[in-house]
């Protein structure tokens, strides 16, 4: 199953990969990440199609996609 | 599994100063995609404007030079005149290449350099604290314009996109558009088109991106995206202009 990766560290918590995934499989962490920023994860057992629109939009590069 | 996307071989790997959302790190992305998969990686020489993108060479893989604040253009026309053989581009936002350095702009557009330009227009000054640009849009709130800016005392949004367009030097000018993963495909494609151009050796080419700057918008970055595509784009219509 496709999947992404992203770089939890490198996040700034734009939340521009969360409005761009047509099935909502980005959401906010909770904690916070080594820049003192609420970074995004992945939503567990959500079903990636590989778009790769998530990554296109992110202006931080911190999102890898596998398909 | 393979890799589909990653970030480019041209953008290192570092974290960069630009606030949450904003345009510049799409910009320098798409720039260094279209760098590698043209194979310029080698050939390339940036020059990097004064503005929030002060310090691209921090950021892009590949060979740059800096300009004093809007002389970008005055600096890539030598650079390209004793190293031919190079592809230069300058990357410079609406303060640079519209407000401090029109003259520049204008005389190499003027003379028809063979130069790529990526004109970064977010109709404010960001690096120094958002004041009003020569693109600011009527009515909008800048730190130099707290009522709005109002043509009777500051004038027009100014389309230096369309005032180059008529000088015989330029070859193309594209308007694109940061504010959608549609339009960000397409702002590769032109990002592209003019490197192709120099490569070609068909002239002066400049794609204007307009580009979000959230933080001096006062905007969270998803509206920042919309306000882009309902209010900017209205008042800086997207397409070839030339
Ligand atoms: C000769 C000179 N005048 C003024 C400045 C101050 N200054 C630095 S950046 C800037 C405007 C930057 O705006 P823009 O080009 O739109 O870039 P942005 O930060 O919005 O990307 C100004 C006026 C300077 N650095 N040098
Ligand atoms: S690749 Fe597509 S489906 Fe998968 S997380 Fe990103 S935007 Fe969503
Ligand atoms: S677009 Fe990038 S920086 Fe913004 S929240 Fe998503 S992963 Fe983080
Ligand atoms: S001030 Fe605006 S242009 Fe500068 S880094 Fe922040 S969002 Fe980007
Ligand atoms: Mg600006």
């Amino acid at each position: 199953m496709p999947r992404i990766i992203i770089n939890k560290d490198k996040c700034k918590g734009c939340l521009l990969c969360v409005s761009a995934c047509p099935q909502g499989l980005i959401m906010i962490e909770g904690g916070f990440n080594l820049r003192g920023v609420k970074p995004v994860k992945f939503k567990p057992g959500g079903k990636c199609s590989g778009c790769a629109l998530c990554a296109l939009m992110c202006p931080d590069c911190c999102i890898e996609v596998y398909k | 599994m393979d890799r589909i996307y990653s970030h480019p071989q041209s953008l290192r790997d570092v974290p960069t100063h630009y606030c949450p959302g904003c345009g510049h790190g799409l910009a320098h992305r798409l720039i260094a995609e279209a760098v590698d998969e043209l194979g310029l990686r080698e050939q390339v020489i940036a020059v990097a404007p004064v503005g929030c993108a002060v310090i691209a060479y921090d950021y892009w893989d590949f060979d740059c030079s800096e300009a004093a604040h809007g002389r970008a253009l005055a600096v890539a026309t030598g650079i390209k005149r004793v190293r031919p053989q190079n592809i230069v581009f300058t990357y410079q936002g609406d303060g640079d290449l519209a407000a401090i350095g029109t003259n520049e702009t204008i005389h190499a557009a003027n003379r028809g350099e063979n130069l790529t330009v990526f004109f970064i227009n977010n109709a404010v000054y960001g690096m120094t604290g958002g004041q009003m640009a020569p693109t600011t849009l009527l009515n909008q709130k800048t730190s130099t314009t707290p009522e709005g800016r109002n043509a009777q005392f500051q004038g027009y949004p100014l389309k230096i996109s369309e005032m180059l367009a008529l000088l015989p030097g330029v070859k193309y000018i594209e308007r694109v558009s940061l504010g959608s993963a549609q339009d960000i495909t397409k702002t590769k494609k032109a990002i592209k088109k003019a490197f192709m151009n120099q490569i070609e050796g068909i002239g002066f080419s400049l794609v204007e991106m307009l580009s979000p700057c959230p933080t001096y918008w006062g905007l969270s970055p998803c509206e920042s995206l919309d306000w882009i595509k309902n209010i900017m784009a209205k008042e800086f219509p997207l397409g070839v202009i030339k």
